[in-house]
C-alpha cells in the first residue's frame, strides 16, 4: 500500500498500532508517558478531522454516521485518560507499586487497547469487528492483572474466562449471521460486510437471524456488563490500575454496545424476525434495578462506581431497546454523558485512593477538608452521575423517562424506581466520604486535575446548553438506529 | 458421491459431540487431556474433509493448525504443566456425573430443537453441522460450569472453541480472515492463560479456583 492510499481512518488506526511497538522498546517512564499522551492526542485529532472529511468506504474500514459518534467519543476519552494516567503512573512509580519495566509494558498495552477499540468501531465487516473486540478483551485482561496481587489475579482470571465465553458466543452468532446471509449474498467476503448485509437483510433466513441475535446479545452483552453476565465487571474495575477502570467504563462498554446496536439495526431491516427491543429492555431494566440494590452493599470505592456503570449501561440498553427517535436520542446522549462523567469520577477516585492509601469507603472520610480540590471534584462527579440538575445526565435521564412515559407508561415505573434506588445509594456513600472528620493519613498528591474538570465542565455545559449542531447530528443518528 | 460426503462429515461431527460427552465425565487430569487430544484430531479430520468437499484449499491450513497446535502442542504443554504442578489427583465434579450427563443430553436436544427448524431451507450438511457445533459449544460451557480446577476450565473452553471452528468451516465460503483469526486467537488466548496459570501458581499452592474465591471479601 502506498502512502496515497492511506485515508484518514487508516491513519487513525496506524498511530496507536505504531506507538504500541515504539512504547514497548523505549525506556524511561517520563518519556513514554508523554509519548502516550501525544499519541492519544494525535488519534483524537484524526477522529475530529473525520467529522469534516470522511474517507470513502474501504475494503476493511468504513466511517458512517453511527460509528463516528463512538470514534470521536472514545478517542477523546482515550486522550484525557492518558493525561490522567501520566500523573497517576508517576505516583505509582514513586511508591514502588509498579516498576519501570511494568510501566513500559503498561503504556504499550494502553496503545494496543486504543487500537483494538478503534478498529472494532471502524471495521466494515462483522468478522473484523469480532477480532478487534477479542483483542480489546485480551489487552484489558493483561492490564487488570498488572499489579499481580492475589485480588488482581483473581479479577483478571474471572474477567478472562467470562470475557472469552462471551466472545465465543458472539463468534457463534457472527457465523450464524453469515450463514443466513450466504444464500442471498453469495459465498465470500460480501456476506460479512455491514453495508451489503443491511441492504439485503430483508431477504435473509429469519429463523437463523433470530438464533444469531440471541447469541450476539448474550456474547457482546457480557462485555457491556448486562446483568446476569456482569460478574467480571466490578472485580476488573476494582483491581486494575485506575486509568484502566476509566477506560473500561468510559470506552470498552460502549464498544460492546456499539456491536449490539449494529446487529439490532440489521434485525430491524428484516420484518420476519423477532423484535430485538423487548429483549434489550428486559436486560436493561434488570441491570438497572439489580445494580441499584447492589450499590448499597459496596465498601470499595471503585466497586461502587463499577456497579454504577452497570446501572447506566442498563439505562442506555433500555433506551435503545425502546427505540424510536426520541428514546434513541436519549440513549446516545446518555451514553456520551455517562462516558464523560464516569471517567472523570475514576480520575478523582484514582487520586483519592493514592492520597488516602486505601480504596475502602469506611476509611475515606472528610475528603473536602483534607483534599478540597479532588474532594469537591468527586462530589461534583457523583452529583452528575446520580442525575441531579443542571448536569448533563439529568437531562438525558429525563429524556429517557419522558419518552418511556409517552410510549409505555407501565415500563416507566420500574425505570424510575431503579433510578431512585441508585440515586439514594450514591448520595449516601458520597456524604460518608466527602464530609465528616478526616481520619486516615493525608498525603498530598501532585495530581493533575485538568482532565477531571475538563470532563465535568463538558457535562455541565451539555446540561445547560446543547449546540444545535450536536442535536441535529444525534437526531440523525437516532433515526438511523430505528 | 454426495451421500458419502454427507455421511463422513456427519460421522466426524458426531464424533466431536461424543468426545465432548466423554470430556464431561473424565475425573482425572491426564484422562481429560487425552480426550481433548482425540477431539482435536477429530476436528482436524472434520475440517480437512470440509476442505475436500467444498474444494476450499485454504481450509487445509485450518485443519493443519488444529492438528499441530491443538492436538500436539497444547496437550503436551498441559501435560507438562500438570506434572510440574503435581495435580494428577482427582477432579471434583460438581453435581455428580449422572446429573451432568443428563444435562448434557438436554443441551444437545436443545441445540437440535433450536437449529434444525430455523434452517429448514438450508443445505442439509450445513444445518446438521451447525446443530452439532452448537451442541459442542453448549457442552463446553457446561464443562466450564461444572469444573472448579483452572486447568480443566481451560480445557472446557478449548473444546468450546472446537465447536466454533466446526461451525465456521461448516458455513460455506466463510472468508479466511475469520478462520485464521480464530486459530490465532486461540494461540494468544492460550499464552495468556499459561501466564496466568503460572502467576496463580506463584501465589497459591493450588490451581483450585475455590482458593481464588477466598480472597474476595467485597461485601461488608
Amino acid at each position: 500500500m502506498t502512502l496515497a492510499h492511506l485515508d484518514l481512518a487508516s491513519i487513525l488506526l496506524a498511530i496507536p498500532a505504531v506507538m504500541t511497538l515504539v512504547l514497548a522498546v523505549l525506556p524511561g517512564y517520563r518519556l513514554t508517558s508523554q509519548l502516550n499522551v501525544a499519541a492519544s492526542g494525535l488519534t483524537f485529532l484524526c477522529a475530529a478531522w473525520l467529522l469534516f472529511q470522511r474517507p470513502p468506504a474501504g475494503r476493511y474500514l468504513f466511517v458512517d454516521d453511527l460509528n463516528i459518534v463512538f470514534v470521536v467519543l472514545s478517542t477523546f476519552i482515550g486522550f484525557t485518560t492518558s493525561a490522567f494516567s501520566a500523573s497517576y503512573i508517576g505516583h505509582e512509580i514513586e511508591t514502588g507499586k509498579l516498576t519501570s519495566a511494568y510501566v513500559r509494558f503498561y503504556h504499550a498495552i494502553y496503545q494496543a487497547l486504543m487500537f483494538a477499540m478503534n478498529l472494532a468501531l471502524l471495521a466494515s465487516n462483522i468478522g473484523l469487528m469480532w477480532v478487534a473486540v477479542e483483542m480489546a478483551t485480551l489487552t484489558t485482561v493483561v492490564m487488570v492483572g498488572i499489579y499481580r496481587t492475589a485480588e488482581a489475579l483473581e479479577a483478571a482470571w474471572k474477567y478472562f474466562i467470562l470475557g472469552s465465553v462471551g466472545i465465543a458466543l458472539a463468534l457463534f452468532g457472527t457465523i450464524l449471521v453469515y450463514m443466513s446471509a450466504e444464500p442471498v449474498l453469495g459465498q465470500g467476503y460480501d456476506a460479512m460486510v455491514w453495508t451489503s448485509l443491511l441492504q439485503q437483510a430483508a431477504r435473509f433466513n429469519p429463523g437463523l437471524l433470530n438464533v444469531a441475535f440471541v447469541f450476539l446479545i448474550l456474547g457482546y452483552g457480557t462485555k457491556v456488563g448486562l446483568v446476569p453476565m456482569h460478574a467480571w465487571l466490578p472485580d476488573a474495575h476494582a483491581e486494575g490500575p485506575t486509568p484502566i477502570s476509566a477506560v473500561l467504563s468510559g470506552l470498552l462498554l460502549n464498544v460492546a454496545l456499539y456491536a449490539v446496536l449494529r446487529f439490532k439495526i440489521l434485525l430491524a431491516a428484516n420484518t420476519a424476525v423477532i423484535s430485538p427491543g423487548p429483549l434489550m429492555v428486559t436486560l436493561g431494566l434488570t441491570s438497572l434495578i439489580f445494580s441499584g440494590f447492589m450499590l448499597y452493599r459496596r465498601d470499595d470505592i471503585k466497586r461502587l462506581f463499577a456497579y454504577s456503570s452497570i446501572e447506566h449501561m442498563g439505562i442506555i440498553t433500555f433506551a435503545f431497546g425502546m427505540g424510536g427517535p426520541l428514546a434513541n436520542f436519549a440513549g446516545l446522549l446518555h451514553m456520551t454523558m455517562h462516558s464523560l462523567t464516569k471517567s472523570s469520577i475514576f480520575f478523582a477516585v484514582g487520586h483519592i485512593a493514592q492520597a488516602k492509601g486505601t480504596q475502602k469507603i469506611a476509611k475515606i472520610s472528610g475528603l473536602t477538608g483534607s483534599h478540597p480540590v479532588i474532594g469537591w471534584g468527586l462530589v461534583a462527579g457523583v452529583m452528575a452521575i446520580a442525575g441531579l440538575p443542571p448536569l448533563g445526565i439529568f437531562m438525558s435521564e429525563f429524556l429517557v423517562v419522558s419518552s418511556t412515559f409517552s410510549r409505555q407508561p407501565l415500563l416507566a415505573i420500574p425505570l424510575v424506581f431503579g433510578l431512585l434506588i441508585a440515586f439514594g445509594a450514591l448520595l449516601l456513600r458520597v456524604i460518608e466520604m466527602a464530609f465528616g472528620e478526616s481520619t486516615s493519613q493525608a498525603d498530598e498528591t501532585k495530581a493533575s486535575t485538568v482532565p477531571l474538570f475538563a470532563h465535568l465542565s463538558l457535562v455541565l455545559l451539555a446540561g445547560l446548553y446543547l449546540p444545535p449542531h450536536l442535536v441535529a447530528w444525534f437526531q440523525n443518528v437516532a433515526r438511523l438506529l430505528g | 458421491m454426495k451421500q458419502l460426503y454427507f455421511d463422513v462429515a456427519h460421522l466426524l461431527a458426531g464424533g466431536l459431540v461424543l468426545a465432548s460427552f466423554v470430556l464431561l465425565y473424565q475425573d482425572r487430569m491426564s484422562g481429560l487431556i487425552n480426550v481433548f487430544t482425540v477431539q482435536a484430531i477429530l476436528l482436524s479430520f472434520s475440517v480437512g474433509w470440509q476442505a475436500h468437499i467444498q474444494r476450499a484449499p485454504h481450509l487445509y491450513v485450518t485443519a493443519a493448525i488444529a492438528l499441530i497446535f491443538k492436538a500436539l502442542v497444547i496437550p503436551l504443554s498441559l501435560q507438562n504443566m500438570i506434572e510440574r504442578m503435581r495435580i494428577h489427583r482427582e477432579i471434583e465434579v460438581v453435581g455428580g456425573i449422572g446429573m451432568t450427563m443428563l444435562l448434557g443430553i438436554a443441551l444437545v436436544a436443545l441445540s437440535l430443537v433450536v437449529v434444525l427448524p430455523a434452517t429448514a431451507a438450508a443445505d442439509p450438511l450445513a444445518r446438521e453441522d451447525i446443530a452439532f457445533a452448537l451442541s459442542v459449544v453448549l457442552l463446553g460451557l457446561l464443562m466450564m460450569v461444572t469444573r472448579r480446577n483452572a486447568v480443566s476450565q481451560v480445557i472446557g473452553f478449548m473444546s468450546l472453541e472446537n465447536g466454533l471452528i466446526l461451525a465456521a468451516t461448516g458455513a460455506k465460503g466463510m472468508p479466511f480472515v475469520v478462520e485464521i483469526s480464530v486459530a490465532f486467537s486461540v494461540l494468544i488466548a492460550f499464552i495468556v492463560i499459561g501466564i496466568f496459570l503460572f502467576r496463580i501458581r506463584e501465589r497459591f499452592d493450588t490451581v483450585d479456583l475455590q482458593e481464588l474465591d477466598r480472597v474476595r471479601g467485597d461485601q461488608r
